[in-house]
């Protein structure tokens, strides 16, 4: 926990110097009539975030936090183990968007995790991967006229949307 | 008697059939939301929001504000049924809760919380109808240095009472605000903050990105790594005749009721403040007025009557100034005013001018919204257990693919979801280290009012940043800022005196 305490403040302040550094490509001083520069307001956001990592370091170094404190590990063995199983998970179904679409990409994730980190039978399983793509089919694509990406599935969607749009 | 007009006018509008309809769904979704530990009435509101797409946007905010006080309701389900807080706002609910259903007496802990929640409530509307219009009439003649100093009222407030780590909350303000200029700089037309030239930065961040990725990932992430035993619910028998004997007690504790309520409802106004610390703060003087403060902790009614009035009640106050003001009084509302700015519907004083309709449809809606509430879960309560039992291992794949499509739908840009994955993952990972999150989410929803505000403000002035002092409205708020800002510093150097004394 201390260690990622101060990492995440040296990578905090890095941002915050990136955000002032970008935030002066448009005026950041006073420009006569018009006020304030384009970028002075993120300029200025970015300059006290970077203070207040300053201040977050050292209240590190004098221990002055509970996480600075803390011996625990940031993430013991269980919470790593669920955070790259899920947090893999969420990423991979997102990137499957990109190629089979929303359709395919939220059976296979709904699959994956109730039949292999739930445990649950196939039928449930089934029962929830194959209901929640029909049921956001007719809440967004049809009732919303909202269409989400279908990536390569496209052409098999071609009848319904005879059917239903 | 204008207010009863308008207020009449108001349920005409809450009880034709459609609005009436999403208020009910609301209720039954937000009791359920509520109940469900790991997610409280935030997540259900930031989740859930871009599924209202589908009806105007009068009852997409009723919806909303029905899932806001459902999930109060159903928030003390799961504290007195499996000891653990549904949401932040029943965590107070907990200490007197849980020991009334280990004795067996969970029925008369149900009831007293559902009950309480309707007359903390409904005293909450009340006071907010007589109080509403009369705010909104004065906030009519604020100007940009008015609107600015609210802004930094309401961070202010966060830094100053919410009790979190200082640096790391000004941190959250400050990124939330930064996040919120990304995009075109409305007052030149130039395009700024434009990271590695993605073009999907051109369209700035919207606010839902950052709120589903905290409260629907990252929330999910958090819970899952928290909740590793299993927990073991109550048995909870219910009969009328229970439900009857049960009423007589509660009766008595009714003066604990009006106090926590209008507790609650002061503390939901300020800004930030919400409606964890108001039922916080509500158990603590109801303890501390009670006659026998020692039965407190051990399953006292009079424990579980004081958070659950107090939490309603502070739902209502939070909504007050974002309706009147155009700041919200909690994260919850500040998401619903994110949204009622998607809708085109501009929160602040002149929304009772020239959206009396919706303003007091809305209003009406809450009574309504209550009355259902309490109904539904009296009446539904051994449904609301048997949900209970469902594994988390399927609630929280269906809030994942509710946070992808919810994450998409309102840009219609993966993008979007990409960045709403690094805001969830990012936010978890700072949530370990107690960055508070609340504050980023608040000010990226805030920041393009109060980035012109400001602008405009210093423009008037020539650049003069005394205006936000000397104006004979703004003044005044920027000083209560300002000592709210110095408040734990004050605190600090207390705490050092004192121990010095003590050595």
């Amino acid at each position: 926990m201390r260690r990622a305490e101060i990492v995440t403040a040296v990578l905090m302040a890095a941002f915050s110097i990136y955000l002032m550094w970008k935030s002066a490509e448009l005026p950041v001083g006073w420009i006569p009539d018009e006020g304030p520069g384009g970028g002075a307001f993120s300029f200025w956001l970015s300059a006290m975030m970077l203070v207040c990592c300053v201040w977050i370091a050292i209240n590190w170094v004098r221990r002055a936090s509970p996480p600075s404190r803390s011996d625990a590990p940031f993430m013991d063995s269980f919470a790593r183990n669920k955070f790259v199983l899920v947090g893999g998970g969420v990423t991979a179904m997102i990137g499957l968007v990109h190629f089979v679409g929303m359709y395919g990409a939220i059976p296979a994730f709904l699959v994956y995790y109730l039949r292999f980190l739930g445990r649950h039978s196939w039928l449930t399983t089934l029962a929830i991967a194959l209901g929640a793509p029909v049921v956001t089919f007719f809440f967004f694509d049809v009732a919303l006229r909202i269409v989400l990406p279908k990536g390569y599935l496209e052409p098999l969607f071609y009848p319904l949307y005879d059917i239903f749009l | 008697m204008e207010i009863l007009q308008h207020l009449s006018d108001g349920f005409l509008i809450a009880l034709q059939p459609l609005n009436l309809g999403v208020v009910i769904l609301g209720v039954v979704v937000g009791l359920f939301i509520g109940a469900m530990p790991g997610l409280g009435s935030v997540n259900g509101v930031a989740i859930l929001l871009p599924m209202t797409f589908l009806v105007p946007p009068t009852a997409a905010i009723m919806f909303l504000a029905a899932i806001y006080y459902g999930a109060m309701y159903g928030g003390a389900i799961s504290s007195i049924m499996l000891g653990i807080p549904g949401a932040s706002t029943a965590v107070a609910t907990t200490f007197d809760g849980r020991p009334l259903a280990i004795k067996g007496q969970a029925d008369k802990a149900l009831t007293a919380a559902a009950l309480a929640s309707f007359f903390g409530g409904t005293l909450s509307i009340m006071l907010f109808t007589g109080f509403a219009p009369a705010l909104a009439t004065i906030a009519l003649d604020f100007g940009d240095p008015e609107i600015f100093a609210l802004m930094l009222l309401a961070f202010a407030t966060f830094i100053g009472l919410s009790g979190d780590d200082i640096p790391k909350t000004i941190f959250s303000i400050c990124i939330g605000l930064v996040f919120s200029a990304v995009g075109l700089d409305i007052m030149s037309g130039e395009p700024r903050l434009i990271f590695f030239d993605i073009i999907g930065f051109m369209h700035g961040i919207n606010f839902l990105v950052l709120a589903i990725g905290i409260y629907g990932i990252g929330e999910m992430l958090w819970t899952i790594e928290i909740t590793r035993g299993e927990s073991s619910m109550s048995k909870a028998v219910i009969t009328v005749e229970r439900i009857l004997v049960n009423l007589k007690e509660l009766l008595k504790t009714w003066k604990t009721g009006v106090m926590s309520s209008v507790l609650g409802f002061f503390v939901g106004i300020l800004p930030a403040a919400g409606a964890t610390p108001g039922s916080l703060m509500a158990y603590g003087v109801a303890k501390m007025t009670s006659r026998n403060p020692e039965d407190f902790g051990k399953g006292e009614i009079a424990g579980v009557v004081a958070p659950e009035a107090a939490n309603n009640a502070a739902s209502t106050g939070s909504m007050l100034p974002m309706l009147t003001l155009g700041i919200p009084g909690s994260p919850t509302t500040a998401i619903l005013l994110g949204g009622m700015v998607i809708w085109g519907l501009v929160p602040g004083p002149r929304l009772f001018i020239d959206e009396t309709e919706f303003v007091w449809g809305l209003i009406a809606s809450l009574y309504a919204a209550n009355f259902f509430a309490v109904v539904i879960n009296i009446l539904f309560i051994p449904l609301f257990l048997w949900m209970l039992k469902m594994p988390f291992t399927v609630l929280a794949p269906i809030i994942f693919v509710l946070s992808l499509v919810g994450g998409y739908a309102p840009t219609q840009d993966m993008h979007d979801v990409w960045l709403m994955l690094m805001f969830g993952v990012g936010g978890y990972l700072m949530r370990k280290l107690d960055y508070p999150l609340a504050p980023a989410v608040l000010a990226i929803v805030l920041g393009p009012i109060a980035e012109p505000a400001l602008r405009q403000s210093l423009l008037i002035a020539n650049g003069d940043a005394s205006v936000f002092v000397t104006r004979p409205i703004a003044g005044p708020i920027t000083i209560v800022a300002l000592v709210l800002l110095v408040l734990p510093l004050l605190k600090l150097i207390r705490d050092r005196v004192w121990k010095r004394k003590l050595l």
